[in-house]
């Protein structure tokens, strides 16, 4: 956030998306929606030793109303394809989602009947990950990328426009 | 004192009500904190009191055993990885002791030690996570960052043996490819102490912590009979009291020459559960420190493979090996048809067996036991579904 | 006395045949008289086969094409041998046992005609048979008798096919799954 003195104490000027941008790219609440290896990886990630909280991601939100990403890591199943679809439907904006692992990205190893080839094709991907398990280094890179990317977004924007096209 | 007097401290506050027959649906998962991502469960409640549980497996289903069938021998090691992905190398040895034994191979001492410790190893890893899990669904989140310090030193082992952390393609049909790395003895040295001391301080934070001793014991116990029946193995079926483990029992590679003690508990509650992990744990280091010693003595050339063909043809048969994997009794059926590729793999995971037997278990008790249960029994999605 | 000669003795004329491969013994049973086999050499003093580990189902179609490939061009010399004999059973069911007291293991194997498939529950003997015996209906469409909750296990309802089979290919038949929401039925 590009911060201008303006005289006195406790005073400075930005632009309101710089500030709106701030505040979400430092907290990226992440809903963990670990299906496999990965979500072994994604825990080690949480814990001790690599800290994501870190990156203002320490608070985990198990439901969908709450989170700003939804962390996707391991396979999704043809079986599992709907249950993905409807979380993503009930997280709030603004929302992105991380594609973490091999198997979220493309498939992976894979290439059966029973296995979804890469999430992008229910829910837009944000940042994709690769690795079969991606280190938690991988993830942490990813979630930095994710935040540069929140910071460069136009919210007041958008909502402009929206009113525009209303009226 | 009973299990029963030590946990029910107020009993009155726990009468249940009469029936009411007003049944309710609740369906828990599959994305459900406490459902590890996968597990879905469609309980049916009378107030507070799971009337049945009905649970729906499959959203894991990756199709593992159809894609070894399109694989080669060699090819179909990665893949066991990702089965039980808390404990890779049990799987990796396991698959490859099972067409070693289709092939008639002898495998060489010294990569037998090497399996041996990377196994152990695994089987700690696999304990710490099932611990610690199962602290994070009860409410005390301390003991999963202390166990977690010591699991990445254990990752660091596999990482400079395999080169990586979790999914580690570890050994080779025939033997193992790589040595273990020079410094593992002053490495082992303090990860002993450190696992001792983790260990230790999950025993403070956990075992007489009044409110785990309620949410534990006494909860979902279930009898020898009944756990045979099912088909339980591993730490499950021991904490019922049946003292049965695949390394003494049917014992493979020098497992016979090691001095360890099989916990076993008695009600197979969630705590006796808990407390076979526990001791497991530190069993295995006891494993490892022999296993260790006698690598040692072993000359630095001594052979790590045994004399394989290049393009690995088993004869044409059937055969099923099991070992005593952290789970349970974790076996592999192959038939062959004496060509490349396997006619037929199946897994026996030993969680699928456990996890069959869950309306059981948990009838009659409350939801939030349900949850406590669910991460006792250490269901692994990937090797449920495979 | 070798395990062989004691199931032999155990079974009597339901062995139709005994194998042996790396120290593992398989006997072949009539798919009719399955459960009373089985009970059989769970209640033998002498075996003892108490504990079921799992339930395999095998699919024989690739080994019967290798097999006509192969065949065919001996059929051709001699065309007035042709005796019309009845295809193999495509389908083998193998049963895991384990005796707890000796730690001997077993397997018994019964075959299922593609044109008969259905099989008599083992659920009454060893509840653990559950769950594997639901797999093999999922994946290779045999039926089984007398079992409590005969559904879909690792595919979801609803879906065409069983994919174990050795004539489902490997990347599936572009099956998927409604994405909208639907109200699930709850049992």
């Amino acid at each position: 956030m590009k911060i201008q003195g303006y005289g006195g104490n406790g005073w400075f000027i930005t632009k309101m998306e710089q500030l709106i941008n701030w505040g979400r790219s430092r907290s990226p609440w992440p809903l963990p929606y670990g299906t496999a290896c990965c979500g072994i990886e994604l825990m080690a990630t949480m814990a001790s030793g690599y800290d994501i909280a870190r990156f203002g991601a320490e608070r985990p939100s198990f439901s969908p109303r709450q989170a700003d990403v939804l962390l996707e890591a391991g396979t999704i199943t043809k079986k599992m394809t709907p249950v993905l679809k409807r979380i993503y439907d009930q997280m709030a904006e603004p929302k992105w989602v991380i594609a973490m692992g091999a198997c979220a990205c493309t498939g992976g190893v894979f290439r059966t009947y029973s296995t979804h080839q890469g999430i992008d094709s229910i829910i837009p991907v944000d940042i994709y990950i690769p690795g079969c398990p991606p280190r938690p280094e991988a993830l942490l890179d990813g979630l930095v990328k994710l935040i540069h990317k929140i910071e460069k977004e136009h919210p007041l924007r958008k909502q402009a426009q929206a009113l525009l096209q209303e009226s | 004192m009973t299990a029963e007097s030590q946990c029910r401290i107020y009993p009155e506050a726990i009468n249940e009500p009469e029936p009411s027959g007003d049944y309710v649906h609740i369906n828990i998962g599959p994305s459900h904190p406490a459902m590890h991502g996968t597990l879905r469960i469609i309980t049916t409640t009378d107030g507070e009191s799971v009337i049945n549980a009905e649970p729906e497996i499959g959203y894991l289903h990756r199709g593992v055993e159809k894609l070894g069938e399109n694989l080669n021998y060699t090819q179909f090691i990665p893949l066991t990885d990702r089965l039980n992905y808390c404990s890779a190398a049990a799987n990796n040895v396991a698959y490859e002791m099972t067409v070693e034994k289709l092939m008639g191979l002898e495998v060489p001492e010294k990569a037998q030690l090497i399996r041996i410790i990377l196994m152990e190893l695994a089987r700690i890893a696999d304990h710490q996570v099932c611990v610690g899990i199962l602290g994070v669904d009860l409410g005390a989140f301390t003991p999963f960052l202390y166990l977690f310090i010591q699991r990445e030193e254990i990752y660091e082992i596999f990482e400079k043996t395999n080169g990586t952390r979790l999914t580690n393609t570890f050994g080779r049909i025939g033997g193992v490819d790589t040595d273990l790395p020079e410094d593992f003895g002053p490495m082992w040295n303090k990860l002993r102490d450190g696992i001792r001391k983790a260990n230790d301080e999950t025993d403070r934070l956990l075992t007489h912590n009044r409110i785990f001793m309620d949410r534990a014991i006494g909860v979902t116990p279930f009898s020898a009979e009944d756990a045979l029946n099912w088909g339980f193995t591993g730490p499950c079926l021991r904490a019922c009291g049946v003292k049965r483990d695949l390394r003494r029992d049917e014992p493979y590679y020098m497992y016979d020459s090691f001095q360890f003690k099989i916990p076993t508990g008695e009600n197979g509650d969630v705590f006796d559960r808990y407390m076979v992990r526990m001791i497991e744990m530190e069993e295995s280091v006891k494993i490892i420190d022999q296993a260790y010693e006698m690598y040692r003595q072993m000359p630095e050339d001594a052979p790590l493979m045994a004399r394989v063909p290049k393009i690995i043809k088993p004869p044409a048969g059937e055969v099923y090996h099991a070992i005593e994997s952290p789970n349970g009794e974790l076996g592999f059926f192959i038939k062959s048809d004496g060509t490349s590729n396997p006619y037929r793999i199946k897994i026996r995971p030993p969680c699928y067996m456990i996890y069959q037997a869950f309306p059981e278990l948990v009838q009659g008790e409350m939801i939030a036991d349900l949850i406590a249960c669910l991460s006792s029994l250490n269901i692994i999605a990937g090797e449920l579904d495979r | 006395m070798n395990l062989e000669r004691r199931v032999r003795i155990c079974l009597e004329s339901n062995a139709l045949s005994v194998e042996e491969t790396a120290g593992d013994i398989t006997v072949t049973v009539p798919a009719g008289r399955l459960v009373d086999s089985l009970m059989a050499l769970k209640e033998h003093p002498d075996l003892k086969f108490d504990f079921l580990s799992d339930v395999i189902g095998i699919d024989n179609l690739d080994l019967f094409r290798k097999k006509k490939g192969k065949g065919k061009a001996a059929e051709e010399e001699p065309p007035e041998k042709k005796v019309k004999a009845p295809p193999p059973p495509r389908f083998e069911i193998v049963y895991l046992l384990l005796s707890l007291e000796s730690s001997e293991r077993l397997r018994v194997k019964i075959q299922v005609p593609e044109n008969d498939m259905t099989v008599d529950s083992v659920t009454s003997i060893w509840r653990a048979a559950s769950w594997p015996e639901r797999e093999i209906y999922d994946l290779f469409g045999i039926n089984f008798l007398g079992h409590p909750d005969l559904k879909r296990l690792l595919m979801w309802d609803g879906f065409k096919g069983h994919p174990l089979r050795k004539d489902y290919p490997l990347e599936g038949k572009g099956e998927t799954r409604r994405l909208v929401y639907e109200q699930e039925k709850i049992r």
